[in-house]
């Protein structure tokens, strides 16, 4: 089954660019990725840029309506993604516990729908 | 001698006993919690009429396990162009070279399989709970509303999406590998401990329609301690549970009202629970893995022992909890500490324990109580009085607030 995890943090959590632990979280990331991509369960993965970069769409009786920002102002917000196949949940929760962002985020695992 | 049943009532009561082994093993070789169970419905509503007509057969199990079987191929059958499952056709293939008659003593157990996905941490509390009752227990989705008043229709609708989570979100049909083990043993055991608490405060209000879920909880930790023997929290809590259990009929008196353990009649006490209990107990504990049910269960024990309350072991008490109180901090087991204390070292030192843990507790009706009788213990009436009417405030039963009322008038 293929689960997708969501990595939601709020963006001024955790180390930031310039701080001295920043070097070891990416670290932390580079070793994740590895670790998944070396078991096959890596589909997929990566960061997104800041909110402030967020374009939301809607179409509205027919018009389109595009509005800055992202789609709800919350204070944790999606940060990036790994879509990994896994053999159950169980394994899913194992891998995003390793994430480095859940130490200071949260990460929610969506399965992934399969058409037959 | 058993009253006579009727034979729908005799049916149900066999239904319910096998209905666990059975249901794992389908849900086991099926994938599929939801289909299992439909499955062994359609079953067990064939069964009620058939067997009112040709009488009970040989094995009820066996044949009920075959008839759900035969369902559950006709209803992948039906459904076969939209969900192809591997494990499903793999299910069928078995079952055509498999031989008729199922012997239910060789069927694997799979009881413990389907605890844990019952038990599983992605499940909301109230979800694991019914769902524990419902696959494991046999219970009804309407008897465990009943339990929980809560409505039948919203009970269903909780377990049906559980059902659907279970199945969509890939919640695995395994016991845990060793790094996840204890964890979320102690899931389970939480969940089981939760269902035998729920009966325990709820029996006073003896509505007899009402399913004993105590008995139902202690009925669950015996499955599993007969499929991790080895296990010695799971022994410890079912120990714990039988020495509670036998309190039972000393807990409320003839009008329904609560009965504190201090002025409980302990010849009221089940003998029979406590030994077994106690034999429970001591085995856990030669399997030398220490725990906060078998801890518990010790406290639990003492009290058992004691004729009366003051001569209780309190110093034995006070270092057990000062044990479990390391393995689990918690402010109430540091005011059921401080009660300990009272007795076997002084009031003073037990105050000083309250004081410290006032701002955890500030809400919490025992606290007040406590502190009450603290204070009335060292003949301080007014501090008695201003804690008993704060723990009056914050009462929400009737038997405990009666009780407080009698404590107060006897200042």
């Amino acid at each position: 089954m293929q689960y997708l995890c969501l990595i939601y943090a709020a963006e001024n959590a955790g180390p930031q660019r310039g701080d001295p632990e920043f070097g070891e979280f990416m670290q932390g990331y580079m070793t994740f990725t590895q670790e998944v991509q070396a078991s096959g369960a890596f589909v997929a993965g990566d960061e997104l840029q800041p909110i402030a970069t967020a374009t939301t769409v809607t179409m509205e009786n027919g018009k389109l309506e595009t509005r800055d920002g992202p789609f709800a102002e919350t204070k944790e917000q999606l940060g990036g993604y790994y879509l990994l196949d896994c053999k159950d949940l169980d394994e899913a929760i194992q891998y995003a516990a390793k994430i480095p962002s859940a130490k200071h985020g949260r990460v929610e695992i969506r399965p992934v729908v399969v058409f037959e | 001698m058993m009253p006579p049943l009727s034979l729908t009532q005799s049916i149900n009561s066999i239904v319910r006993e096998d209905w666990g082994r059975i249901l794992a093993s389908l849900t086991k070789s099926l994938g599929d919690l939801g289909l299992a169970e439909d499955s062994l419905q359609d079953a067990v509503e064939i069964a009620l009429v058939k067997w009112a007509e040709q009488g009970l057969p040989k094995s009820p199990a066996a044949w009920l396990i075959t008839t759900a079987r035969r369902k559950a191929i006709d209803s992948i059958r039906r459904d076969q162009i939209f969900t192809r499952k591997q494990s499903e056709i793999a299910f069928l293939t078995e079952l055509e070279h498999s031989e008729s008659e199922i012997d239910m003593d060789a069927l694997p157990d799979k009881r413990l399989e389907l605890m844990f996905t019952c038990c599983h941490p992605s499940l909301a509390e109230k979800t694991k709970v019914a769902l524990t009752l419902r696959t494991i227990g046999g219970l009804t989705t309407e008897q465990i509303a009943k339990a929980f008043l809560d409505n039948p229709k919203t009970m269903a609708q909780r377990l049906t999406r559980a059902k659907h989570k279970i199945k969509l979100a890939g919640i695995p049909y395994t016991i845990p590998d060793k790094s996840q083990l204890p964890s979320r043993l102690s899931d389970i055991l939480g969940v089981v401990y939760l269902i035998f608490n729920e009966g325990y405060s709820a029996s006073s209000g003896s509505n007899l329609t009402r399913v004993d879920l105590s008995e139902e909880a202690i009925r669950i930790a015996r499955i599993l301690h007969s499929l991790m023997p080895e296990e010695a929290e799971i022994t410890g809590l079912l120990a714990l549970m039988m020495l509670h259990d036998s309190r039972r009929y000393a807990r409320t008196d003839e009008t329904g009202q609560m009965v504190p353990l201090e002025q409980q009649n302990r010849n009221r006490w089940d003998r029979s629970k406590i030994t077994e209990g106690k034999e429970l107990l001591a085995y856990a504990m030669d399997q030398k893995a220490i725990g906060p049910y078998q801890i518990q269960a010790c406290i639990s024990a003492l009290h058992c022992e004691a004729d009366n309350w003051v001569s209780t072991d309190w110093s034995q008490i006070t270092v057990l909890y000062e044990l479990l109180l390391r393995m689990t901090p918690s402010p109430v087991i540091r005011l059921n500490m401080a009660m300990a204390i009272s007795y076997s070292q002084s009031t003073t030192a037990a105050l000083e324990i309250l004081d410290e843990i006032f701002p955890q507790l500030e809400t919490y009706q025992p606290y007040y109580a406590l502190r009450a009788d603290l204070h009335m213990r060292q003949g301080d009436k007014a501090q008695a009085r201003a804690a008993f009417e704060k723990a009056l405030a914050l009462s929400e039963n009737n038997a405990e607030r009666n009780f407080l009322k009698a404590k107060m008038q006897a200042l």
